[in-house]
């Protein structure tokens, strides 16, 4: 306790022509169980009330603060600063566009995944309200919970080298969603269909096998599996394809 | 003026607004959802335990049919809710919970045969029965009496709200995040839609609509401790009332929970004290027993949190930066028992508080938890005053909850009602036509746009934003807290008006410009102050005990007088709310009588004094 830690903040405000993309430096003095959340609303409220950050749940439920500290992406609200050297570096997530200081657009961006993947149920049933729901075994619905457990932080995205190089890589958590639904047998898709979404070098065949996603994943999701899985699936169906097997 | 018209502007995009928005695309309207943050980051996602609805799948909730649900709504409310509203929601919710399985939804299954389950430290045992395999299952929570609460492991919130979104992509409901409405257009009868600052550009925006939804959750942010979201700070409640003709509802009624952590408030479950965890002071010893000498730990909620915040008063609480608060000690439960059972605990208390709940205490205080207050609307979602104005979910006093909600039943609002309310949003549109007044608009633009000019040109003074927000929140925990007296009541409504007017001199310290956060704050400062001074005041006036709003002065609930909800405007220029009453439901199927916990003491609506001492 009583540590005197110094933060290395980016900081740019697009919206002022006369802001500059530079590094500030603020000071605080650690108390017990600070975590970045409590740091980063003091830093605001006591030092510079327009340094922009997101925080939402601030109980790593929500996804919103990921950024990258000291080099690492994570969420903010989930580190405690004695975790950390007394010197903290904080920076905007790499690949989402800057909406300012540290604060960056996932929105925008896991909109246009959820697109991309279509991700909900895909059936040609129609809901009867007066029917008993379609059963399912537990095992398999908690399972399902597991892949569903992901919050669209973006840490994944940003720690990953593909990602980083192509804009049009999905991702871990794009790929990762799809093995959530490929699991439900709810939904009606069918392998080629799947095939059409991540069969190609935008999906499953882009990632390069570095697995930083699985690394910095905090909610621990088991992305090198899944990956793993998926390729494998995917690779069986390219062969198919190859030989006009359907 | 950047200008988009839709048929329906939902301001809110957590799961109720989205379930509006949903029910609304599929009958074909266009639709808009505006939201603060992107919308699966909505604070939905933070109910963890689950949703209630009277399957009756597991053996646990044998015999469970909406008649059982609807008696413990009620008693729940503690006969504040409007049993109409009640009724409506308790007859779809299992509806309700059989349409989300079908959207996706991974609900935990009926296992058949043997388990066992944790009660009062106590472990039993339960038989599943085989033909039930494979049906949503339930889990108990507190003031039901059947297992009603249909779950996903420890994320329903979040499997819900990411499900509905899915909807929302697949319907193509136009969301646009990180945009805030910060006013109401409306010609002091119908409601044209809103003005809004986009929190990426801060350019404003108009968004005219022939119906607009307000789904913006509760606002807890209003007290120094709570449980809530940063983002819970009021926005939809503040816009509503600035109109001077909607009405919040019961803005007395606020709920605490007894046990978030220090110094973030993350809420930690009931279980730990269920399963057998004690609360223990700055000497690290036990106080409930000496406090509630049968029940201890395991009285309800809102005694607990009353003994908590009574005992750091006689200054026995730990002293710390972040001010007093007790300890939550689990460690007798054993690793084996914390690692399984409460895992959850155990990684909130490893990644929050950097605390091994195996080894060490937990540092807890009781918080603000849940805004049974709301906008006011009719059974249909209509707000009361503005034609084309309806609300739901947190936002709304509906009213589902009357003075105390019950666990689960704030999930499965968000669900139910945005599905009813939906509905009747539909007919509306298939029934009305808007006339949108340009005058109107550029009135309300101009008057928004010279706010946000005042407040960076430091116009009014140069309050800081931030203590005033600090000053106000103080004033709500000290003294329009869990206990609540006349004495401390008038000085908190005293200190309120005060700091109304610091807030009216409120100036920037920043430049303003682009999604500034200074700026966000500084608009909604007043707003926030008048929000506190309604449920200061309106906790003034009731001279009663009910639910959650507990008087030491004025200790049983008093039917006679008080079976009615407040109903608090806000007219332009004054210093206090108007408050005026309605009943607090247009029949009592389930009259009036004793909730079985709680309050002992009861003055009947013929006056006769009941004490169950």
């Amino acid at each position: 306790m009583g540590r005197h830690l110094t933060f290395e903040i980016f900081r740019f405000n697009p919206e002022d022509k006369d802001s500059v993309p530079h590094m500030e430096t603020f000071h605080l003095e650690e108390t017990e169980r600070m975590t970045l959340f409590i740091a980063l609303t003091r830093i605001r409220e006591e030092q510079d009330p327009s340094l922009q950050f997101d925080f939402c749940c601030r109980a790593g439920i929500c996804g919103s603060c990921a950024m990258m500290i000291n080099g690492r992406p994570g969420l903010a609200c989930k580190t405690l600063t004695r975790e950390l050297p007394s010197e903290i570096t904080l920076l905007p997530l790499p690949v989402f566009k800057l909406i300012g200081d540290l604060s960056v657009d996932t929105g925008t961006w896991y909109r246009a995944m959820n697109e991309k993947v279509e991700s909900w149920i895909h059936t040609h049933r129609s809901f009867d309200p007066r029917a008993e729901e379609q059963r399912m075994d537990n095992a398999l619905a908690e399972e399902i919970y597991e892949l569903e457990r992901c919050v669209e932080c973006g840490c994944c995205v940003a720690s990953c080298g593909t990602a980083n190089m192509r804009e049009d890589f999905l991702g871990a958590s794009a790929l990762n969603r799809i093995a959530r639904f490929m699991m439900d047998p709810r939904d009606e898709r069918s392998s080629k269909e799947y095939f059409e979404v991540v069969g190609t070098d935008e999906g499953i065949f882009g990632c390069m096998g570095l697995l930083a996603c699985e690394d910095v994943c905090p909610k621990n999701l088991p992305l090198q599996d899944q990956l793993g899985i998926l390729r494998r699936k995917m690779g069986w169906q390219a062969v198919k394809h190859l030989f006009r097997m359907g | 003026m950047d200008t988009v018209v839709s048929d329906l502007l939902c301001i809110g995009a957590g799961l109720a607004g989205e379930r509006v928005a949903v029910e609304a695309a599929a009958a074909g309207f266009s639709t808009i959802c505006l939201s603060i943050v992107p919308p699966r980051r909505s604070h939905s996602s933070a109910a963890q335990g689950g949703m209630q609805a009277s399957l009756g799948n597991s053996c646990m909730g044998e015999g469970d049919c909406p008649d059982v649900h609807f008696e413990d709504t009620v008693k729940g409310s503690d006969w504040g809710c409007d049993q109409e509203v009640a009724r409506l929601f308790v007859e779809r919710a299992p509806e309700a919970v059989r349409e989300m399985a079908f959207w996706g939804i991974p609900w935990n299954r009926v296992v058949a045969g043997k388990s066992t389950y944790f009660k009062g430290g106590k472990q039993y045992e339960k038989v599943e029965a085989p033909e039930k395999e494979g049906l949503i299952t339930a889990r108990d929570f507190g003031g039901t009496a059947k297992w009603r609460t249909c779950y996903t492991s420890d994320g329903t919130g979040h499997t819900l709200l990411y499900t509905m979104d899915n909807k929302v992509v697949e319907l193509g409901v136009t969301v646009h995040d990180r945009m805030e409405a910060i006013s109401l257009i409306h010609d002091g009868e119908n409601c044209m839609g809103a003005v809004a600052r986009c929190l990426k550009t801060g350019k404003l925006r108009v968004y005219l609509a022939r119906a607009t939804l307000i789904a913006t959750g509760g606002y807890g942010r209003i007290y120094r401790e709570t449980t809530n979201a940063v983002i819970n700070d009021g926005g939809g409640a503040i816009i509503a009332l600035d109109t001077g003709i909607v009405p919040l509802g019961n803005p007395e009624a606020i709920q605490f929970h007894p046990t978030g952590i220090v110094p973030t408030n993350i809420l930690v479950t009931e279980g730990c004290r269920g399963d057998g965890g004690t609360l223990l002071d700055v000497n690290e010893e036990r106080f409930m027993p000496e406090y509630e000498p049968a029940k201890a730990e395991l009285a309800s909620r809102d005694v607990v949190s009353r003994w908590m915040t009574h005992h750091i008063r006689r200054g026995l609480g730990v002293p710390s930066h972040y001010g007093d608060h007790l300890w939550l000690d689990i460690r007798h439960l054993g690793a084996a028992h914390i690692k399984t059972k409460l895992r959850e605990v155990e990684e909130i208390c490893n990644n929050f508080l950097g605390i091994d709940p195996v080894t060490q205490l937990i540092p807890v205080r009781p918080a603000q938890h849940y805004t049974m207050a709301g906008i006011r609307t009719n059974k249909d979602g209509a707000a009361y005053g503005l034609k084309g104005l309806f609300a739901a979910g947190e936002a709304a006093c509906w009213d589902l909850h009357g003075f105390n909600r019950l666990g689960g039943n704030s999930l499965a609002e968000t669900v139910v009602a945005g599905k009813i309310v939906g509905e009747k949003v539909v007919e509306y549109l298939k029934g009305h036509e808007a006339r949108f007044d340009t005058g109107v608009v550029r009135d309300r633009v101009r008057r928004d746009q010279e706010r946000i000019d005042r407040l960076i040109g430091c116009k009014d003074g140069k309050e800081d934003t931030f203590k005033v927000r600090s000053a106000m929140q103080d004033e709500l925990m000290e003294r329009v807290g869990i206990f609540r007296n006349g004495k401390d009541l008038q000085q908190a409504v005293d200190n309120l008006q005060e700091i109304l007017q610091r807030a009216r001199r409120v100036g920037l310290r920043s430049s303003g410009l682009g999604a500034n956060p200074e700026l966000t704050l500084a608009l909604k400062i007043e707003g926030m102050v008048k929000l506190a001074l309604c449920t200061a005041y309106g906790a003034l006036q009731r001279t009663e005990s009910r639910g959650c709003h507990a008087r030491e002065d004025f200790q049983a609930r008093n039917d006679r007088d008080w079976l009615n909800r407040t109903l608090a405007t806000w007219k332009e220029g004054a210093n206090l709310p108007a408050l005026e009453y309605e009943p607090a439901s247009p029949s009592m199927p389930l009259p009036p009588g004793d909730r079985g916990y709680g309050a002992s003491k009861i003055i009947t609506c013929d006056g006769e004094i009941i004490d169950r001492g």
